[in-house]
Protein backbone atom coordinates (compact mmCIF):
# COMPACT_ATOMS: atom_id res chain seq x y z
CA UNK A 1 0.00 0.00 0.00
CA UNK A 2 2.27 2.69 -1.21
CA UNK A 3 -0.47 5.58 -1.32
CA UNK A 4 -1.32 4.52 2.65
CA UNK A 5 -5.25 3.17 3.27
CA UNK A 6 -7.61 5.81 2.58
CA UNK A 7 -10.44 5.92 4.83
CA UNK A 8 -12.69 7.40 3.00
CA UNK A 9 -12.59 5.57 0.04
CA UNK A 10 -15.04 3.07 -0.69
CA UNK A 11 -14.57 0.57 -3.31
CA UNK A 12 -16.45 1.22 -6.69
CA UNK A 13 -17.72 4.86 -5.78
CA UNK A 14 -15.60 6.83 -7.31
CA UNK A 15 -16.67 4.29 -10.62
CA UNK A 16 -20.24 5.13 -10.37
CA UNK A 17 -19.85 8.73 -9.51
CA UNK A 18 -17.70 9.07 -12.70
CA UNK A 19 -20.56 7.13 -14.46
CA UNK A 20 -23.12 8.97 -13.04
CA UNK A 21 -21.23 12.22 -14.69
CA UNK A 22 -21.45 10.36 -17.44
CA UNK A 23 -24.53 9.68 -17.50
CA UNK A 24 -26.38 13.02 -16.41
CA UNK A 25 -24.15 14.94 -19.56
CA UNK A 26 -23.94 12.42 -22.53
CA UNK A 27 -27.06 12.46 -23.64
CA UNK A 28 -27.59 16.75 -23.43
CA UNK A 29 -23.99 16.93 -24.96
CA UNK A 30 -25.45 14.92 -27.96
CA UNK A 31 -28.55 16.59 -28.46
CA UNK A 32 -26.51 20.04 -28.70
CA UNK A 33 -23.79 17.98 -31.61
CA UNK A 34 -26.49 17.17 -33.44
CA UNK A 35 -28.23 20.49 -33.52
CA UNK A 36 -25.45 21.14 -35.86
CA UNK A 37 -26.02 17.91 -38.21
CA UNK A 38 -25.82 19.38 -41.84
CA UNK A 39 -28.27 16.01 -42.39
CA UNK A 40 -31.79 15.86 -41.53
CA UNK A 41 -31.54 13.27 -39.14
CA UNK A 42 -31.18 13.54 -35.19
CA UNK A 43 -28.33 10.17 -35.20
CA UNK A 44 -26.38 10.11 -37.98
CA UNK A 45 -23.83 12.41 -38.45
CA UNK A 46 -23.63 14.25 -41.88
CA UNK A 47 -21.34 17.31 -41.14
CA UNK A 48 -21.44 20.55 -39.62
CA UNK A 49 -24.00 23.20 -40.26
CA UNK A 50 -26.25 26.27 -38.97
CA UNK A 51 -28.87 25.63 -41.36
CA UNK A 52 -31.22 23.92 -38.31
CA UNK A 53 -30.52 27.33 -36.16
CA UNK A 54 -31.65 29.30 -39.28
CA UNK A 55 -34.49 27.21 -40.18
CA UNK A 56 -35.48 27.64 -36.06
CA UNK A 57 -34.89 31.54 -36.39
CA UNK A 58 -37.03 32.14 -39.30
CA UNK A 59 -39.96 29.92 -38.24
CA UNK A 60 -42.63 32.12 -37.34
CA UNK A 61 -43.97 29.73 -34.92
CA UNK A 62 -41.21 29.77 -33.27
CA UNK A 63 -40.41 33.68 -33.48
CA UNK A 64 -44.15 34.34 -31.86
CA UNK A 65 -43.43 30.59 -29.13
CA UNK A 66 -39.67 32.45 -27.94
CA UNK A 67 -41.52 36.16 -27.72
CA UNK A 68 -44.06 35.02 -25.97
CA UNK A 69 -42.31 32.79 -23.54
CA UNK A 70 -39.54 36.01 -22.62
CA UNK A 71 -42.68 38.10 -22.29
CA UNK A 72 -44.45 35.49 -19.61
CA UNK A 73 -40.82 34.87 -17.80
CA UNK A 74 -40.44 38.74 -17.66
CA UNK A 75 -43.41 39.46 -16.09
CA UNK A 76 -43.52 36.27 -13.85
CA UNK A 77 -40.11 37.27 -12.94
CA UNK A 78 -40.82 40.84 -11.86
CA UNK A 79 -44.29 39.53 -9.72
CA UNK A 80 -43.02 36.84 -8.41
CA UNK A 81 -40.24 38.63 -7.00
CA UNK A 82 -41.75 41.88 -6.37
CA UNK A 83 -44.13 39.89 -3.57
CA UNK A 84 -41.44 36.92 -2.63
CA UNK A 85 -38.95 40.63 -1.01
CA UNK A 86 -41.77 41.57 0.97
CA UNK A 87 -42.70 38.34 1.84
CA UNK A 88 -39.31 37.30 2.65
CA UNK A 89 -39.08 40.40 5.42
CA UNK A 90 -42.07 39.60 6.84
CA UNK A 91 -41.31 35.71 7.45
CA UNK A 92 -37.41 36.05 8.38
CA UNK A 93 -37.21 39.31 11.27
CA UNK A 94 -39.02 38.60 13.70
CA UNK A 95 -39.56 34.99 14.89
CA UNK A 96 -42.20 33.09 14.48
CA UNK A 97 -46.03 34.20 14.74
CA UNK A 98 -49.34 32.97 14.54
CA UNK A 99 -50.21 31.82 11.17
CA UNK A 100 -46.26 30.86 10.45
CA UNK A 101 -47.00 27.86 9.41
CA UNK A 102 -50.09 28.75 7.18
CA UNK A 103 -47.84 30.61 5.65
CA UNK A 104 -44.77 28.87 5.07
CA UNK A 105 -46.92 25.75 3.44
CA UNK A 106 -48.44 28.65 1.10
CA UNK A 107 -45.80 29.78 -0.31
CA UNK A 108 -43.86 25.93 -0.76
CA UNK A 109 -47.51 24.71 -2.19
CA UNK A 110 -45.95 25.28 -5.58
CA UNK A 111 -43.28 22.58 -4.83
CA UNK A 112 -45.35 20.19 -2.57
CA UNK A 113 -48.82 20.03 -5.04
CA UNK A 114 -47.73 17.79 -7.95
CA UNK A 115 -47.47 20.19 -11.14
CA UNK A 116 -50.32 18.28 -12.68
CA UNK A 117 -52.75 18.59 -10.08
CA UNK A 118 -52.30 22.65 -10.11
CA UNK A 119 -52.54 22.29 -14.02
CA UNK A 120 -55.95 21.08 -13.90
CA UNK A 121 -56.97 23.00 -10.71
CA UNK A 122 -56.02 26.40 -13.18
CA UNK A 123 -57.76 24.92 -16.40
CA UNK A 124 -60.77 24.80 -14.34
CA UNK A 125 -60.75 27.72 -12.54
CA UNK A 126 -59.66 30.12 -16.08
CA UNK A 127 -62.24 28.37 -17.67
CA UNK A 128 -64.64 29.44 -15.54
CA UNK A 129 -63.54 33.10 -15.63
CA UNK A 130 -62.85 32.73 -19.38
CA UNK A 131 -66.67 32.45 -19.90
CA UNK A 132 -67.54 35.03 -17.48
CA UNK A 133 -65.51 37.42 -19.01
CA UNK A 134 -64.30 36.63 -22.71
CA UNK A 135 -61.01 37.55 -22.13
CA UNK A 136 -58.16 35.11 -22.98
CA UNK A 137 -54.72 36.63 -23.15
CA UNK A 138 -51.55 36.36 -21.66
CA UNK A 139 -52.92 36.89 -17.85
CA UNK A 140 -53.66 33.85 -17.05
CA UNK A 141 -50.34 32.38 -18.02
CA UNK A 142 -48.74 35.17 -16.55
CA UNK A 143 -49.96 34.67 -13.54
CA UNK A 144 -50.09 31.34 -13.09
CA UNK A 145 -46.43 31.51 -13.45
CA UNK A 146 -45.79 34.07 -10.66
CA UNK A 147 -47.51 31.93 -8.63
CA UNK A 148 -45.10 29.24 -9.25
CA UNK A 149 -42.17 31.61 -9.29
CA UNK A 150 -42.56 32.60 -6.13
CA UNK A 151 -41.06 29.71 -4.03
CA UNK A 152 -38.61 29.45 -6.38
CA UNK A 153 -37.69 33.76 -5.71
CA UNK A 154 -38.37 33.99 -1.96
CA UNK A 155 -35.63 30.95 -1.02
CA UNK A 156 -32.67 33.26 -2.12
CA UNK A 157 -33.81 35.98 -0.93
CA UNK A 158 -35.04 34.51 2.92
CA UNK A 159 -31.29 32.62 2.71
CA UNK A 160 -29.80 36.15 2.19
CA UNK A 161 -31.80 37.79 4.96
CA UNK A 162 -30.92 35.21 7.58
CA UNK A 163 -27.11 35.62 6.85
CA UNK A 164 -27.41 39.21 7.12
CA UNK A 165 -26.47 41.94 10.10
CA UNK A 166 -29.02 42.87 12.03
CA UNK A 167 -26.88 46.06 13.85
CA UNK A 168 -26.84 48.12 10.88
CA UNK A 169 -30.71 48.64 10.53
CA UNK A 170 -30.65 49.05 14.31
CA UNK A 171 -28.33 51.92 13.82
CA UNK A 172 -30.18 53.75 11.19
CA UNK A 173 -33.52 53.43 13.64
CA UNK A 174 -31.75 54.39 15.94
CA UNK A 175 -30.63 57.82 14.03
CA UNK A 176 -34.86 58.22 13.13
CA UNK A 177 -34.95 57.03 9.91
CA UNK A 178 -37.88 56.18 8.43
CA UNK A 179 -38.78 52.09 8.14
CA UNK A 180 -39.20 53.31 3.91
CA UNK A 181 -35.78 55.01 4.32
CA UNK A 182 -34.08 52.42 6.04
CA UNK A 183 -35.13 49.36 4.08
CA UNK A 184 -33.86 51.39 0.64
CA UNK A 185 -30.80 53.15 2.05
CA UNK A 186 -29.74 49.71 4.40
CA UNK A 187 -31.78 46.79 4.01
CA UNK A 188 -32.18 46.88 0.19
CA UNK A 189 -28.54 47.44 -0.63
CA UNK A 190 -27.14 44.44 1.26
CA UNK A 191 -30.35 42.32 -0.35
CA UNK A 192 -29.27 42.80 -3.69
CA UNK A 193 -27.31 39.47 -4.53
CA UNK A 194 -30.15 37.57 -2.73
CA UNK A 195 -32.96 39.03 -4.80
CA UNK A 196 -30.99 38.84 -8.29
CA UNK A 197 -30.64 35.43 -7.15
CA UNK A 198 -34.52 34.86 -6.45
CA UNK A 199 -35.33 36.50 -9.89
CA UNK A 200 -32.86 34.74 -12.08
CA UNK A 201 -34.64 31.16 -10.62
CA UNK A 202 -37.88 32.26 -11.15
CA UNK A 203 -36.92 33.36 -14.50
CA UNK A 204 -35.50 29.87 -15.51
CA UNK A 205 -38.46 28.04 -13.73
CA UNK A 206 -40.78 29.88 -16.09
CA UNK A 207 -38.80 29.66 -19.25
CA UNK A 208 -38.72 25.87 -18.22
CA UNK A 209 -42.46 25.33 -17.61
CA UNK A 210 -44.49 22.93 -19.87
CA UNK A 211 -47.08 21.52 -17.96
CA UNK A 212 -48.95 24.16 -16.42
CA UNK A 213 -48.78 26.31 -19.93
CA UNK A 214 -49.44 23.15 -21.32
CA UNK A 215 -53.28 23.06 -19.20
CA UNK A 216 -53.72 26.75 -19.07
CA UNK A 217 -53.01 28.20 -22.63
CA UNK A 218 -55.41 29.39 -25.01
CA UNK A 219 -55.53 28.12 -28.85
CA UNK A 220 -52.63 30.13 -30.23
CA UNK A 221 -50.84 30.75 -26.91
CA UNK A 222 -47.88 28.41 -27.00
CA UNK A 223 -44.58 28.99 -25.43
CA UNK A 224 -41.05 27.28 -26.30
CA UNK A 225 -41.51 24.46 -24.37
CA UNK A 226 -45.08 23.41 -25.43
CA UNK A 227 -44.55 23.81 -28.85
CA UNK A 228 -41.35 21.82 -28.82
CA UNK A 229 -43.67 19.10 -26.65
CA UNK A 230 -46.38 19.49 -29.61
CA UNK A 231 -43.14 18.68 -32.23
CA UNK A 232 -41.86 15.87 -30.46
CA UNK A 233 -45.48 14.04 -32.25
CA UNK A 234 -44.27 14.20 -35.73
CA UNK A 235 -40.82 13.33 -37.24
CA UNK A 236 -38.15 15.03 -35.38
CA UNK A 237 -35.68 17.40 -36.97
CA UNK A 238 -32.49 18.44 -35.44
CA UNK A 239 -34.85 21.90 -35.56
CA UNK A 240 -35.64 20.54 -32.61
CA UNK A 241 -32.40 20.27 -31.01
CA UNK A 242 -31.16 23.58 -32.29
CA UNK A 243 -34.10 25.18 -30.59
CA UNK A 244 -33.36 23.05 -27.11
CA UNK A 245 -29.29 23.97 -27.74
CA UNK A 246 -30.27 27.24 -27.53
CA UNK A 247 -32.83 26.90 -24.12
CA UNK A 248 -30.08 25.35 -22.81
CA UNK A 249 -27.51 27.81 -23.40
CA UNK A 250 -29.62 30.62 -21.58
CA UNK A 251 -30.72 27.84 -18.52
CA UNK A 252 -26.66 27.30 -18.03
CA UNK A 253 -25.72 30.63 -17.86
CA UNK A 254 -28.21 32.07 -15.63
CA UNK A 255 -27.23 29.18 -12.78
CA UNK A 256 -24.12 29.55 -13.00
CA UNK A 257 -24.07 33.20 -12.36
CA UNK A 258 -26.58 32.32 -9.86
CA UNK A 259 -24.02 29.76 -8.29
CA UNK A 260 -21.74 32.19 -7.99
CA UNK A 261 -23.85 35.12 -6.93
CA UNK A 262 -24.72 32.65 -3.88
CA UNK A 263 -21.47 31.92 -2.96
CA UNK A 264 -19.83 34.92 -2.86
CA UNK A 265 -21.99 35.73 0.30
CA UNK A 266 -20.05 32.76 2.52
CA UNK B 1 -43.94 45.69 23.87
CA UNK B 2 -47.21 47.42 24.33
CA UNK B 3 -50.49 46.24 22.75
CA UNK B 4 -50.38 48.83 19.96
CA UNK B 5 -47.05 48.27 18.99
CA UNK B 6 -47.94 44.66 18.43
CA UNK B 7 -50.64 45.55 16.66
CA UNK B 8 -48.99 46.98 14.46
CA UNK B 9 -46.21 45.03 13.71
CA UNK B 10 -48.64 42.29 12.82
CA UNK B 11 -50.51 44.32 10.70
CA UNK B 12 -47.18 45.70 8.59
CA UNK B 13 -46.65 41.77 8.89
CA UNK B 14 -49.66 41.00 7.15
CA UNK B 15 -49.38 43.89 4.81
CA UNK B 16 -45.86 42.45 3.45
CA UNK B 17 -47.17 39.05 3.05
CA UNK B 18 -50.11 40.51 1.13
CA UNK B 19 -49.03 40.21 -2.51
CA UNK B 20 -48.04 37.03 -1.85
CA UNK B 21 -50.61 35.21 -0.37
CA UNK B 22 -52.81 36.97 -3.23
CA UNK B 23 -51.33 35.57 -5.97
CA UNK B 24 -50.72 32.08 -4.78
CA UNK B 25 -54.31 32.17 -3.24
CA UNK B 26 -55.91 33.07 -6.97
CA UNK B 27 -53.57 30.93 -9.20
CA UNK B 28 -52.31 27.66 -6.90
CA UNK B 29 -54.42 27.04 -3.42
CA UNK B 30 -57.54 28.97 -4.76
CA UNK B 31 -58.23 27.08 -7.45
CA UNK B 32 -57.68 23.40 -5.58
CA UNK B 33 -60.85 23.88 -3.64
CA UNK B 34 -62.75 24.38 -7.42
CA UNK B 35 -61.25 20.70 -7.94
CA UNK B 36 -62.83 19.20 -4.88
CA UNK B 37 -65.90 20.72 -6.10
CA UNK B 38 -65.74 19.70 -9.76
CA UNK B 39 -64.94 16.09 -8.32
CA UNK B 40 -68.51 15.54 -7.40
CA UNK B 41 -70.22 17.23 -10.34
CA UNK B 42 -71.91 15.52 -13.36
CA UNK B 43 -69.45 15.60 -16.78
CA UNK B 44 -71.24 17.77 -19.38
CA UNK B 45 -71.08 16.10 -23.23
CA UNK B 46 -68.44 18.39 -24.70
CA UNK B 47 -66.41 18.63 -21.35
CA UNK B 48 -66.65 20.82 -18.80
CA UNK B 49 -69.38 20.37 -16.08
CA UNK B 50 -73.26 20.04 -15.53
CA UNK B 51 -74.42 22.04 -12.16
CA UNK B 52 -75.91 18.96 -10.22
CA UNK B 53 -74.11 16.48 -7.64
CA UNK B 54 -73.15 13.67 -8.04
CA UNK B 55 -70.63 10.97 -6.25
CA UNK B 56 -70.18 8.99 -9.76
CA UNK B 57 -66.61 10.55 -10.34
CA UNK B 58 -65.11 9.25 -7.01
CA UNK B 59 -66.73 6.03 -7.68
CA UNK B 60 -64.76 6.01 -11.25
CA UNK B 61 -62.01 6.44 -9.72
CA UNK B 62 -61.16 2.77 -8.90
CA UNK B 63 -64.57 0.86 -9.75
CA UNK B 64 -66.56 0.43 -12.92
CA UNK B 65 -69.93 -0.67 -13.81
CA UNK B 66 -70.31 -3.19 -16.76
CA UNK B 67 -72.45 -1.49 -19.04
CA UNK B 68 -74.53 -4.72 -20.05
CA UNK B 69 -74.42 -6.60 -17.05
CA UNK B 70 -74.83 -3.62 -14.26
CA UNK B 71 -72.25 -5.35 -12.50
CA UNK B 72 -69.99 -3.46 -10.15
CA UNK B 73 -66.45 -4.41 -10.22
CA UNK B 74 -62.99 -2.66 -9.97
CA UNK B 75 -61.86 -0.09 -12.63
CA UNK B 76 -59.04 -2.80 -14.02
CA UNK B 77 -57.96 0.35 -16.12
CA UNK B 78 -57.48 2.30 -13.83
CA UNK B 79 -56.28 -0.13 -10.87
CA UNK B 80 -53.48 -0.82 -13.72
CA UNK B 81 -52.29 2.88 -14.45
CA UNK B 82 -52.31 4.00 -10.81
CA UNK B 83 -50.51 0.41 -9.68
CA UNK B 84 -47.83 1.31 -12.68
CA UNK B 85 -47.10 4.84 -11.63
CA UNK B 86 -46.70 3.35 -8.33
CA UNK B 87 -44.25 0.97 -9.30
CA UNK B 88 -42.46 2.87 -11.32
CA UNK B 89 -41.63 5.60 -9.05
CA UNK B 90 -40.60 3.36 -6.29
CA UNK B 91 -37.74 1.63 -9.19
CA UNK B 92 -37.00 5.63 -9.87
CA UNK B 93 -36.28 6.26 -6.04
CA UNK B 94 -34.43 3.05 -5.91
CA UNK B 95 -32.44 3.38 -8.95
CA UNK B 96 -31.56 7.09 -8.16
CA UNK B 97 -30.64 5.97 -4.45
CA UNK B 98 -27.95 3.02 -5.93
CA UNK B 99 -26.80 6.02 -8.55
CA UNK B 100 -26.83 9.01 -6.29
CA UNK B 101 -25.41 7.34 -3.01
CA UNK B 102 -22.09 6.63 -4.24
CA UNK B 103 -22.11 10.18 -6.34
CA UNK B 104 -22.86 12.12 -3.08
CA UNK B 105 -19.96 10.37 -1.03
CA UNK B 106 -17.80 10.80 -3.99
CA UNK B 107 -18.52 14.44 -3.82
CA UNK B 108 -18.34 14.74 -0.06
CA UNK B 109 -14.88 13.03 0.48
CA UNK B 110 -13.43 15.72 -2.28
CA UNK B 111 -11.37 18.03 -1.05
CA UNK B 112 -13.24 20.80 0.35
CA UNK B 113 -12.65 23.52 -2.01
CA UNK B 114 -13.56 21.46 -5.38
CA UNK B 115 -16.47 20.04 -3.67
CA UNK B 116 -18.51 23.55 -4.74
CA UNK B 117 -17.57 22.57 -8.78
CA UNK B 118 -18.71 18.55 -8.45
CA UNK B 119 -21.92 19.98 -6.86
CA UNK B 120 -22.62 23.24 -9.83
CA UNK B 121 -22.18 19.70 -12.22
CA UNK B 122 -24.76 18.09 -10.44
CA UNK B 123 -27.04 21.41 -10.51
CA UNK B 124 -26.76 22.38 -13.83
CA UNK B 125 -28.95 19.63 -15.55
CA UNK B 126 -31.20 19.93 -12.70
CA UNK B 127 -31.98 23.30 -14.00
CA UNK B 128 -31.96 22.29 -17.36
CA UNK B 129 -35.36 22.18 -19.53
CA UNK B 130 -37.00 18.70 -18.01
CA UNK B 131 -38.56 18.40 -21.39
CA UNK B 132 -35.56 18.97 -23.30
CA UNK B 133 -33.60 16.37 -20.93
CA UNK B 134 -36.73 13.77 -21.73
CA UNK B 135 -36.25 14.76 -25.29
CA UNK B 136 -32.09 13.33 -24.62
CA UNK B 137 -33.26 10.58 -23.40
CA UNK B 138 -35.78 9.71 -26.23
CA UNK B 139 -32.97 10.35 -29.30
CA UNK B 140 -30.60 8.21 -27.39
CA UNK B 141 -33.31 5.15 -27.26
CA UNK B 142 -35.43 5.14 -30.19
CA UNK B 143 -35.00 2.70 -33.07
CA UNK B 144 -32.61 4.96 -35.12
CA UNK B 145 -31.20 6.32 -32.30
CA UNK B 146 -27.56 6.60 -30.64
CA UNK B 147 -27.59 3.28 -28.65
CA UNK B 148 -29.72 1.08 -31.28
CA UNK B 149 -27.02 2.60 -34.29
CA UNK B 150 -24.23 1.85 -32.08
CA UNK B 151 -25.18 -1.75 -31.21
CA UNK B 152 -25.88 -2.38 -35.10
CA UNK B 153 -22.49 -0.86 -36.12
CA UNK B 154 -20.94 -3.15 -33.70
CA UNK B 155 -22.64 -5.91 -34.57
CA UNK B 156 -24.24 -7.19 -31.18
CA UNK B 157 -27.87 -7.08 -32.15
CA UNK B 158 -29.03 -7.29 -36.36
CA UNK B 159 -32.36 -5.30 -36.04
CA UNK B 160 -32.80 -2.52 -33.59
CA UNK B 161 -33.91 -3.07 -29.80
CA UNK B 162 -37.59 -1.48 -29.17
CA UNK B 163 -36.24 1.08 -26.13
CA UNK B 164 -38.73 4.07 -26.69
CA UNK B 165 -42.51 3.45 -25.59
CA UNK B 166 -42.16 0.89 -23.27
CA UNK B 167 -42.18 1.30 -19.15
CA UNK B 168 -38.02 0.74 -19.37
CA UNK B 169 -38.39 3.79 -21.28
CA UNK B 170 -40.26 5.60 -18.66
CA UNK B 171 -37.99 4.68 -16.07
CA UNK B 172 -34.81 5.60 -17.33
CA UNK B 173 -36.21 9.07 -18.35
CA UNK B 174 -37.53 9.69 -14.60
CA UNK B 175 -34.43 8.20 -12.81
CA UNK B 176 -32.43 10.52 -15.49
CA UNK B 177 -34.27 13.85 -14.80
CA UNK B 178 -34.81 13.82 -10.87
CA UNK B 179 -30.89 11.84 -10.11
CA UNK B 180 -29.82 15.36 -9.04
CA UNK B 181 -32.81 15.32 -6.45
CA UNK B 182 -31.24 12.19 -4.83
CA UNK B 183 -27.73 14.09 -4.80
CA UNK B 184 -28.25 16.89 -3.16
CA UNK B 185 -29.98 15.87 0.11
CA UNK B 186 -27.55 13.31 0.56
CA UNK B 187 -24.74 15.12 -0.40
CA UNK B 188 -26.04 17.94 2.70
CA UNK B 189 -25.88 15.32 4.86
CA UNK B 190 -22.70 13.45 4.19
CA UNK B 191 -20.99 17.11 4.09
CA UNK B 192 -20.16 17.68 7.38
CA UNK B 193 -20.02 13.51 8.17
CA UNK B 194 -16.90 13.46 10.63
CA UNK B 195 -14.74 10.88 9.56
CA UNK B 196 -12.81 10.34 12.63
CA UNK B 197 -15.58 8.03 13.28
CA UNK B 198 -15.28 5.93 10.25
CA UNK B 199 -11.25 5.79 11.76
CA UNK B 200 -12.45 4.43 14.84
CA UNK B 201 -14.37 1.63 13.07
CA UNK B 202 -11.26 0.47 11.40
CA UNK B 203 -9.47 0.33 14.32
CA UNK B 204 -11.69 -1.86 15.48
CA UNK B 205 -11.00 -4.31 12.60
CA UNK B 206 -14.59 -3.32 10.47
CA UNK B 207 -14.10 -3.91 6.97
CA UNK B 208 -15.37 -1.45 4.68
CA UNK B 209 -18.37 -2.83 3.63
CA UNK B 210 -19.61 -2.64 7.60
CA UNK B 211 -18.08 0.57 8.14
CA UNK B 212 -20.25 1.67 5.00
CA UNK B 213 -23.40 -0.51 6.54
CA UNK B 214 -23.11 0.48 10.08
CA UNK B 215 -21.46 3.60 10.33
CA UNK B 216 -22.03 5.88 7.01
CA UNK B 217 -25.15 4.91 6.12
CA UNK B 218 -27.51 5.31 9.40
CA UNK B 219 -25.91 8.90 9.13
CA UNK B 220 -26.61 9.23 6.09
CA UNK B 221 -29.94 8.40 5.99
CA UNK B 222 -31.94 11.79 6.92
CA UNK B 223 -30.50 12.90 3.43
CA UNK B 224 -31.37 9.21 1.81
CA UNK B 225 -35.00 9.70 3.05
CA UNK B 226 -35.55 13.55 1.81
CA UNK B 227 -34.06 12.36 -1.54
CA UNK B 228 -36.04 9.19 -1.93
CA UNK B 229 -39.54 11.30 -1.10
CA UNK B 230 -38.09 14.52 -3.84
CA UNK B 231 -37.63 11.53 -6.60
CA UNK B 232 -40.63 9.83 -5.63
CA UNK B 233 -43.28 12.68 -5.25
CA UNK B 234 -42.74 14.15 -8.94
CA UNK B 235 -42.23 11.17 -10.38
CA UNK B 236 -45.73 9.43 -9.19
CA UNK B 237 -47.62 13.06 -10.77
CA UNK B 238 -44.67 12.95 -13.59
CA UNK B 239 -46.46 13.98 -17.35
CA UNK B 240 -43.96 15.18 -19.56
CA UNK B 241 -41.93 12.01 -19.26
CA UNK B 242 -44.04 9.42 -19.90
CA UNK B 243 -46.10 10.98 -22.18
CA UNK B 244 -42.73 11.65 -24.61
CA UNK B 245 -41.09 8.11 -23.91
CA UNK B 246 -43.94 6.04 -23.01
CA UNK B 247 -45.13 7.58 -26.65
CA UNK B 248 -49.09 7.59 -25.09
CA UNK B 249 -49.07 3.59 -24.82
CA UNK B 250 -48.20 3.23 -21.11
CA UNK B 251 -50.31 6.01 -19.32
CA UNK B 252 -49.00 7.07 -15.84
CA UNK B 253 -51.58 9.24 -13.39
CA UNK B 254 -50.45 12.06 -14.87
CA UNK B 255 -51.55 11.53 -18.36
CA UNK B 256 -54.60 9.39 -17.30
CA UNK B 257 -55.68 13.10 -15.49
CA UNK B 258 -54.96 14.83 -19.32
CA UNK B 259 -57.09 12.04 -20.82
CA UNK B 260 -60.26 13.03 -18.51
CA UNK B 261 -59.41 16.55 -19.78
CA UNK B 262 -59.07 15.98 -23.09
CA UNK B 263 -60.68 13.14 -25.34
CA UNK B 264 -61.79 11.77 -22.31
CA UNK B 265 -64.55 14.79 -21.53
CA UNK B 266 -64.85 13.84 -18.28
CA UNK B 267 -64.23 16.79 -15.61
CA UNK B 268 -65.24 15.20 -13.06
CA UNK B 269 -63.04 12.00 -13.04
CA UNK B 270 -59.92 14.57 -13.83
CA UNK B 271 -60.61 16.44 -10.57
CA UNK B 272 -61.16 13.39 -8.38
CA UNK B 273 -58.21 11.47 -10.06
CA UNK B 274 -55.92 14.65 -9.08
CA UNK B 275 -57.19 14.60 -5.59
CA UNK B 276 -56.94 11.40 -5.36
CA UNK B 277 -52.54 11.61 -6.63
CA UNK B 278 -52.85 14.68 -4.26
CA UNK B 279 -53.81 12.44 -1.44
CA UNK B 280 -51.18 10.26 -2.27
CA UNK B 281 -48.46 12.56 -2.31
CA UNK B 282 -49.59 13.82 1.29
CA UNK B 283 -49.52 10.76 2.77
CA UNK B 284 -46.07 10.28 1.40
CA UNK B 285 -44.79 13.69 2.75
CA UNK B 286 -46.27 12.78 6.14
CA UNK B 287 -44.63 9.63 6.45
CA UNK B 288 -41.50 11.64 5.27
CA UNK B 289 -42.34 14.25 8.28
CA UNK B 290 -42.61 11.25 10.76
CA UNK B 291 -39.67 9.49 9.67
CA UNK B 292 -37.43 12.23 9.54
CA UNK B 293 -38.82 13.63 13.04
CA UNK B 294 -37.91 10.32 14.24
CA UNK B 295 -34.51 10.53 12.95
CA UNK B 296 -33.82 13.61 14.67
CA UNK B 297 -35.28 12.49 17.91
CA UNK B 298 -32.76 9.04 17.57
CA UNK B 299 -29.56 11.10 16.75
CA UNK B 300 -30.29 13.53 19.20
Amino acid sequence: MAKGFDIRRQTGFATVAMACFVILYLPIVLLVIYSFNAGTSVAIWEGFSWRWYQTAWQNEQVQAATVRSLVIATWATLIATCCAVPAALATTRQGTFRGYTFVFAMINQPLMVPEIVTAVALLIFFAMIKVATGYTGLFYLIIAHSAFCIPFAYMPIRARLQGMDLSLEQAAMDLYGTPWRVFRRVTLPQLWPGILAGAMLAFVISLDDVVITEFVKSAGQDTLPTYMLGQLRRVVTPEVNAISTALLAISVVLVIAFFFLSRKKK
Amino acid sequence: MSDAATTRATRSRWLLLAPALAVLVFAASGPLLIVLIYSFLTPGDYGGVVWSLSPDAWFSVVMEQDFFTEEIGFADAHLSIFWRSIKLSLMTALLTFVFGFPTAYFIATRPREKRDIWMLLIIIPFWTNLLIRTFAIMELIRAEGTVNSALLALGIIDEPIQMLFTEFAILLGMAYVYLPLMVLPIYASLERFDFTLVEAGYDLYASRWRVLRKVIFPLAKPGVIAGSILVFVPSLGAYVTPRVLGGGKQLMLGNLIELQFGAGRNWPLGAALSLTLLAIVMVALILYVRAAGNEEVRHG
